[in-house]
């Protein structure tokens, strides 16, 4: 395999992976817009998810596109329970109590998954052919296929809505001034939970995803992801939609050059190591506009 | 002030039967190891909950890096201990040390971030800590490194109470009033003179010497340190204490930490229900009592000043 080989696979896995990253802080970067809080339990839904397509797809033995479906539906149901459980409650108290229960509703997820689904690692059927294309060193699996065109749909139905529908025009008004939209008629629960939903259906879709490209799934599946995904969020510039799309590829793009120059076990590092280099040069993010801070 | 007022010996007397009973409990072999071992854990989680808390309940920054601190305490404990046939205390020493330095070397970049950004942060060098070490063969890498054990109740006892002494008058000094002032305002503090930098980074050092001390204490007591034991789910369990205990609250901090400490122990056969129960905690906590237990007051025992009333 020559050095070009190489460069183009890792490409491609590149993409694959962070179609997926993109995905999960799509729903991350929508949260942190609207109400200022990091959703650590962001990548706990995209699990739960994971769950209900498995569901699916192995007991009612439905095919892709529905459980998809059902997944995205049922997940954003979970996303708007979460936020009138936990989060309105402390729509006024200090980010530090919000961020604490964010962190606790995480660990919730996971070891109640781990109570109810119990640790045991489940395995996804096969929904669609595994064939691999090949062309001289390079491959690629029909997954890669469904991940880039799944992400790229939800992608493009996503910035429609939030550019053009009414539901995306008050998200903006609400993510721009809470108290302004809400004296011009917007009623700012109701756009928070839509927030929420629709951040929460897109980690679904990521989950199912994750599940049959992976093929596995188990309850503490979703701490790795989320983490990433939010430092994806991060580096597109927290708040950004485009910012999160950026993110997210350059992030998968990094971690499989990484486990492609032979450092796997540091991949994880790697995030993080960049995270903090974007804080600390750019904490606005690669899109990000400077905000001076005012008293 | 006077070191040796009544208020003080009263104190020290009161440890000194707390510390006798159990000696007196666990020499006569009245309670098993595996009670003891729990005591012991609690001396440990005290230490780490009470200076997480002089990093977020005083100084008001969210760091989520503590496991990432014990991790360096504990490893560099071993280092000595282990690969260099050092001393229990030269260990104990360096391993807390070099814990200080690493949180200097990290909060001055990263204390200038806000909230969430520090927090995100923290959690992240903290994993760098982790995988650093998962990746250093030399210090065991994935499988871990032994330990020989040494730390006893005596030990852990009192490293728990030198601690606790020692950070509680930190807090009450003229820089833990610029901490507190940090906390309130930042704004404010620096329009004060209060060089806000400075006493984050200083918060943050402390925190980190206490953690890596608490780790040194769990390396050579536990005979077996591994990388997966210090991952930032330990960070979260040791603010579940502070924030039970109530954020800004030393005795707090210390309640929390035994509560959840023997609550864990209690429910050692069922770890599911431990993680979900301190996940409860977490939630319902801020949810209806943001401020923990005893909020930001401190238990005292002024009950037991003999002052005239008048």
């Amino acid at each position: 395999m020559s050095v070009s080989d190489v460069i183009i696979q890792q490409i491609i896995n590149g993409i694959s992976l962070g179609s997926i990253y993109a995905l999960i802080a799509l729903g991350y970067t929508m949260v942190y817009g609207i109400i200022q809080l990091i959703n650590f339990a962001h990548g706990d839904i995209m699990m739960v998810g994971a769950y209900i397509g498995w569901f699916c797809t192995r007991t009612l033995m439905l095919s892709f596109i529905p459980a998809l479906l059902i997944a995205m539906f049922f997940t954003a149901l979970l996303g708007m329970l979460i936020e009138r459980i936990a989060y309105k409650p402390l729509r006024n108290a200090t980010r530090l109590a919000a961020l604490i229960t964010a962190i606790g509703m995480s660990f919730f997820l996971e070891y109640g998954g781990m109570l109810v689904l119990t640790s045991q690692t489940r395995t996804f059927p096969e929904v669609f052919p595994q064939t691999v294309y090949s062309f001289g060193n390079i491959s690629f699996k029909y997954g890669d296929i469904v991940i880039v065109l799944t992400a790229v749909i939800l992608m493009t139905i996503l910035t429609l809505v939030v550019k053009y529908a009414r539901v995306g025009k008050a998200m903006r008004a609400v993510s721009f001034d809470k108290e302004a939209a809400s004296l011009m008629g917007i009623n700012v629960n109701n756009i928070i939970s839509a927030t929420f939903a629709i951040g929460s259906a897109l980690a679904a879709a990521a989950g199912v995803l994750i599940g049959v490209y992976f093929n596995t799934i188990n309850p503490l599946m979703g701490i790795m992801p989320g983490l990433k995904a939010f430092v994806a969020a991060v580096l597109g510039g927290i708040g950004i939609i485009p910012g999160a799309m950026l993110g997210g590829l350059a992030m998968g793009l990094i971690e499989s050059f990484v486990s492609g120059i032979g450092f796997s076990t540091w991949r994880d590092a790697a995030a993080f190591f960049i995270l903090i280099i974007v804080l600390i040069v750019k904490p606005t993010g690669l899109l990000g506009k400077n905000i001076r801070e005012k008293v | 002030m006077k070191l040796l007022n009544t208020k003080n010996l009263i104190r020290l007397l009161l440890l000194l039967v707390v510390y006798g009973v159990f000696q007196f409990l666990f020499v006569s072999k009245m309670i098993n190891p595996f009670y003891m071992m729990t005591l012991i854990l609690v001396c440990i989680y005290i230490i780490l909950a009470v200076s997480q808390n002089i990093i977020t309940g005083f100084t008001g920054q969210l760091a989520l890096g503590h496991a990432g601190f014990m991790a360096i305490g504990a490893y560099m404990s071993a280092l000595v201990v282990v690969r260099m046939q050092g001393s229990l205390v030269t260990g104990i020493i360096f391993g807390a040390l070099m814990a200080a330095v690493a949180g200097m070397l990290i909060g001055l970049p990263t204390l200038r971030l806000r909230g969430d950004y520090l927090a995100i942060a923290t959690l992240g060098l903290g994993e760098i800590v982790r995988i650093t070490f998962l990746n250093m063969d030399y210090l065991g890498g994935a499988t871990g490194l032994s330990v020989p054990k040494t730390i006893d109740w005596t030990w852990a006892f009192w490293l728990m109470v030198i601690s606790v002494f020692l950070m509680s008058n930190f807090i009450n000094s003229s820089h833990g009033r610029a901490c507190i002032s940090v906390r309130e305002n930042e704004i404010a503090a620096e329009a004060m003179g209060i060089n806000t930098t400075k006493y984050k980074v200083m918060a943050f050092t402390m925190g980190a010497f206490f953690a890596g001390l608490a780790g040194a204490i769990y390396a050579n007591y536990m005979y077996l340190i591994h990388p997966g034991t210090f991952s930032f789910l330990k960070s979260f369990e040791i603010l579940a204490m502070v924030v039970l205990g109530g954020l800004g609250s030393i005795t707090g901090s210390i309640v929390g930490a035994g509560i959840l400490t023997i609550v864990s122990a209690g429910l050692a056969d069922y770890p599911e229900f431990r993680m979900v129960i301190i996940a409860l905690i977490m939630i319902i906590l801020m949810v209806y009592r943001p401020n923990g237990l005893l909020g930001n007051k401190e238990f005292k025992f002024d009950f037991l000043q003999f002052r005239k009333k008048g």
